[in-house]
């Protein structure tokens, strides 16, 4: 049973941190996906960019595109240095889920997507080893909102964006659907492959109440969430340890890095629309010459044609650009942001502890009392947020760079299959170019 | 237009080269831009005139004198090296002889010109490049003095020259060889022919408005196609210019994705050596443009020559339209003093004219006024009518030559401008190609992070 690279280790369920080694202390190292290229790639959009989502149980579910030579040269490719030994991850792998099926509901107040989640599992959590229901991305956002409040010291994966501007974006075009299907599908797999958000009695919620709406209601908290929900502000702030200083950096620089992309990407589609409006009226132009020429008609009306094809192809590589290049790098900036407000709430529980910790000690210096009940917890947080904030880390290190790995290949393979087309057509005008030619010279020497 | 027939063309070359040569027959897609260029030029060799089977000419070099003009003051000038020499000279496996080689201003290839069209008024006579640049996008120089521009001007002058050379009626024309033999007499020479004379006369009949009452179809319908021609050659030279700025911006701005690769790849460890080389790839890939862009240039001068030849058409035509006129003038003319002959012989005023409303006034002229008056009038009738006759001829002479050169024009046109479509098609494949190369160099970094 080969599956691709999965997220997910031997579940740590509601066993006390201290108690079970971290699952992600020791260096995990990306699965490579084999040579088994029928397998759909949806369980990790790591792997080449995922075509038809479908359920990975083990058994490879069969594509209904082949995968092209390139896509298949991305798998092989990937990663020669990963271990056999992640490959034992995957056997303990529990909980599966997938986002397809996108409907258009229409009702009198409003019109929205709905996609169809679809979970296997064997775990005693739930109650079915199966489960299908719909959700809408409202639904989704409620379910990150969730995480966010009640595992507070750990990295939530991002949505797609939430706003889309009315007028700009059509929000029922099938590409828009497409591509925010696909991001949901991502962040989904990625909350269940995490050893503690997985257990999240609001996924559960998510997974399979028939009808959110309800359940949405109820608060649901872990107790570490309690306890972190509680720290007490207004302690002063203290310096962050090295690692967490230097996650900091990354993460400012990082996003700034981001900021720029996301301009000059713009930038670029702004030129290349440009580049568009100038090109449509060249083709048109040497088509009202083929129409005063005899002789030359067909060579001009076969350059006018190439032009349009080149005025095609640009197009498409200008949406793809908008549609799977752009909305990843502002996940990401958004990503950040929340990964920022984990470190800052980190920073504050900190703060409590060692705030907290001084005054016992003033106290028991006078008092020879042993340390307070109290500190003792505020430490366990500390050390818990720690822990978690650090396996996150390691995780979201990876997972971003498997992202943008995918995102830098699939815009190199645009810009490859642009040309790829343009040079065709262009080829191809030759031949008939060169054919008239052939013909003209035999016809004189007769 | 009446496209040449394969057989009218074979036996004009027959008759003057006896030459009817193939060129070979291009079918490999790899050939560069230059080098199907360069087959146009083989061509012109080939179809060979007597000129051309004697000398092969060139236009080698470009140099830079100073020297004082017209109005005594100090300029700039550029002047070209014109190369001669004897087509056979080069013996099996043996170097060259030397060239002869002279120097030549821009100026100087003008008044060439100016002397070809005075005397071949019915030849399409090839043009000069142009004097300054036009149809440029915003980062080709319109500086005259311009390497670039130089030496694309070096290549428009060495292509006017073997045009003329291979030419039916032009490569015999004596003027013409002494341009390319004689430095210093060349001048003397040229005004000594006197064609400036012509020249003022060829100004006014260009520029007058000429009402022909029963104009040539065939001459109106080329000087429409001419006309159509030049709109939509200019036309497509503007929006060509246009679309190579806005291609250089797409290009340009890619090497922004270099700059930030490479400050990005500082704060990664396993990602940011993939990072640091396909930011490299991004610059290679940005400044690819320039080559790119540099090369087009030869297409857009491809149609520029065909932009300024339809000038020369037109100047065919006008000089038809001239002719013509010239002559219903002149058959005007002879109906009248007929009717002027008549009307003195019979008495009877038909025409109303001032002699006639004198006499009426003033009383008739004596019996031998009037036959004296008559005579000169049949004098003048007869000038009038063999002029008519000789200007029928010349007429005559002119339509038959100038359809002649048309149908070698339009046959050399429409080969010409397919292999130019062609040389661009080469063009686009070799700009994909190496979009494709950069791209999947930059694909294979991006999978090593």
């Amino acid at each position: 049973m080969s599956v691709s690279a999965p997220r997910g280790l031997a579940s740590s369920g509601q066993k006390l941190i201290t108690e079970i080694l971290h699952p992600l202390s020791a260096a995990e190292e990306q699965l490579s996906p084999g040579p088994d290229v029928s397998s759909s790639s949806s369980s990790s959009s790591s792997v080449g960019g995922g075509k038809e989502p479908g359920l990975t149980n083990g058994t490879p579910v069969e594509m209904s595109n082949p995968a092209p030579a390139s896509q298949l040269l991305n798998r092989l490719q990937l990663d020669d240095d990963l271990d056999a030994d992640a490959q034992d991850l995957t056997e303990t792998r529990d909980l599966f889920v997938t986002v397809d099926d996108p409907k258009k509901h229409v009702s009198t107040m409003e019109t929205y997507i709905t996609y169809r989640v679809s979970t296997k599992t064997t775990r005693i959590e739930f109650d079915l080893p199966e489960y299908s229901v719909r959700r809408r991305y409202q639904d989704f956002d409620w379910l990150r909102t969730k995480l966010e409040d009640s595992q507070p010291t750990h990295l939530i994966p991002p949505l797609p964006e939430k706003f889309v501007m009315k007028g700009v974006v059509d929000r029922f075009s099938e590409d828009f659907v497409e591509t925010r299907m696909k991001a949901l599908d991502k962040f989904l797999k990625r909350v269940a492959d995490h050893p503690v958000l997985s257990f999240n009695p609001h996924l559960n919620a998510f997974l399979t109440a028939k009808d959110l709406n309800k359940r949405q209601g109820l608060a649901l908290l872990t107790k570490v969430g309690e306890s972190v929900k509680q720290v007490a502000g207004g302690y002063k702030l203290r310096p962050r340890p090295v690692e967490f200083c230097a996650m900091g950096e990354y993460l400012d620089t990082f996003s700034q890095k981001l900021g720029t992309l996301d301009r000059i990407a713009q930038r670029i589609l702004k030129e290349q629309s440009e580049y568009l409006t100038e090109l449509r009226e060249y083709g048109a132009v040497y088509s009202s010459w083929a129409g005063s020429e005899e002789q030359l008609q067909r060579p001009l009306e076969g350059v006018a044609g190439c032009v349009t094809t080149c005025c095609g192809a640009l197009e498409d590589a200008s949406e793809n650009m908008s549609q799977d290049f752009l909305p990843v790098l502002r996940e990401y900036v958004l990503y950040i942001e929340s990964m920022k407000n984990v470190l800052r709430k980190r920073d504050q529980t900190q703060a409590e502890y060692e705030g907290r910790l001084e005054a016992a000690i003033l106290h028991k210096q006078e008092d020879r009392t042993p340390i307070p009940v109290e500190v003792e917890r505020c430490q366990d947080k500390v050390e818990c947020f720690n822990a978690d904030l650090k396996a996150d880390w390691e995780r979201w290190q990876r997972n971003k760079r498997q992202d943008f790995k995918q995102l830098l290949t699939g815009m190199a393979d645009k810009n490859i299959n642009y040309y790829e087309k343009c040079q065709a057509a262009w080829e191809s005008l030759i031949t008939v170019l060169q054919d008239k030619q052939t013909e003209d010279k035999t016809s004189e020497t007769n | 237009m009446r496209p040449a027939s394969s057989a009218d063309s074979s036996q004009m070359m027959m008759a003057d080269s006896g030459s009817s040569e193939e060129v070979a027959v291009i079918c490999n897609t790899d050939i560069t831009s230059t080098e199907s260029e360069n087959n146009i030029i083989n061509t012109m060799v080939e179809r060979g005139t007597a000129l051309l089977r004697k000398m092969e000419i060139s236009v080698a070099e470009a140099d830079k004198r100073t020297g004082k003009n017209t109005v005594n003051m100090q300029e700039t000038y550029t002047v070209y090296l014109l190369e001669t020499r004897p087509a056979d000279s080069v013996p099996e496996g043996g170097t060259p002889a030397a060239p002869d080689t002279l120097w030549r201003r821009y100026s100087e290839f003008e008044l060439l010109r100016t002397y070809l069209l005075v005397t071949y008024p019915y030849i399409i006579i090839p043009p000069l490049p142009e004097k300054r640049a036009e149809f440029v996008w915003h980062k080709l120089s319109a500086d005259n003095l311009d390497p670039d521009f130089v030496e694309r001007r070096r290549v428009g002058l060495e292509n006017f020259l073997l045009r003329v050379a291979s030419h039916p009626v032009l490569s015999n024309d004596k003027i013409f060889f002494l341009f390319l033999t004689e430095e210093k007499g060349w001048r003397e020479a040229v005004l000594e022919t006197g064609f400036q004379d012509k020249a003022d006369s060829r100004l006014k009949s260009l520029s007058a408005m000429l009402r022909v009452k029963n104009p040539d179809k065939r001459f109106t319908a080329l000087k429409h196609y001419s006309d159509e021609l030049n709109t939509v050659i200019s036309q497509l030279l503007r929006v060509r210019a246009r679309v190579a700025d806005r291609l250089y911006g797409v290009y340009k701005v890619h090497g922004n994705y270099g700059r930030v690769f490479s400050e990005w790849s500082a704060i990664e460890k396993e990602m940011g050596d993939g990072l640091q080389s396909a930011g490299h790839h991004m610059d290679t890939y940005a400044a690819s443009i320039d080559d790119i862009l540099e090369e087009e240039e030869h297409y857009a001068d491809q149609l520029k020559e065909y932009l300024f030849y339809t000038d020369s058409v037109r100047s065919v035509c006008r000089k038809h339209e001239l002719i013509q006129y010239e002559l219903e003038m002149a058959a005007q003319d002879l109906v009248y003093k007929k009717q002027q002959k008549e009307e003195l012989a019979t008495g009877a005023v038909r025409i109303f004219s001032l002699k006639g409303m004198t006499s009426k006034l003033f009383g008739q002229e004596s019996q031998e006024q009037r036959e004296s008056k008559v005579a000169a009038l049949e004098q003048s009738i007869q000038e009038g009518e063999e002029a008519i006759k000789e200007k029928n001829t010349e007429s005559q002479e002119f339509v038959q030559k100038a359809w002649n050169d048309i149908e070698r024009f339009t046959a050399q046109k429409d080969k010409d401008l397919r292999e130019a479509l062609i040389s661009y098609a080469i063009m686009q494949i070799s700009m994909c190609k190496k979009g494709i190369q950069v791209w999947s160099n930059a694909k294979e970094c991006f999978n090593k992070m």
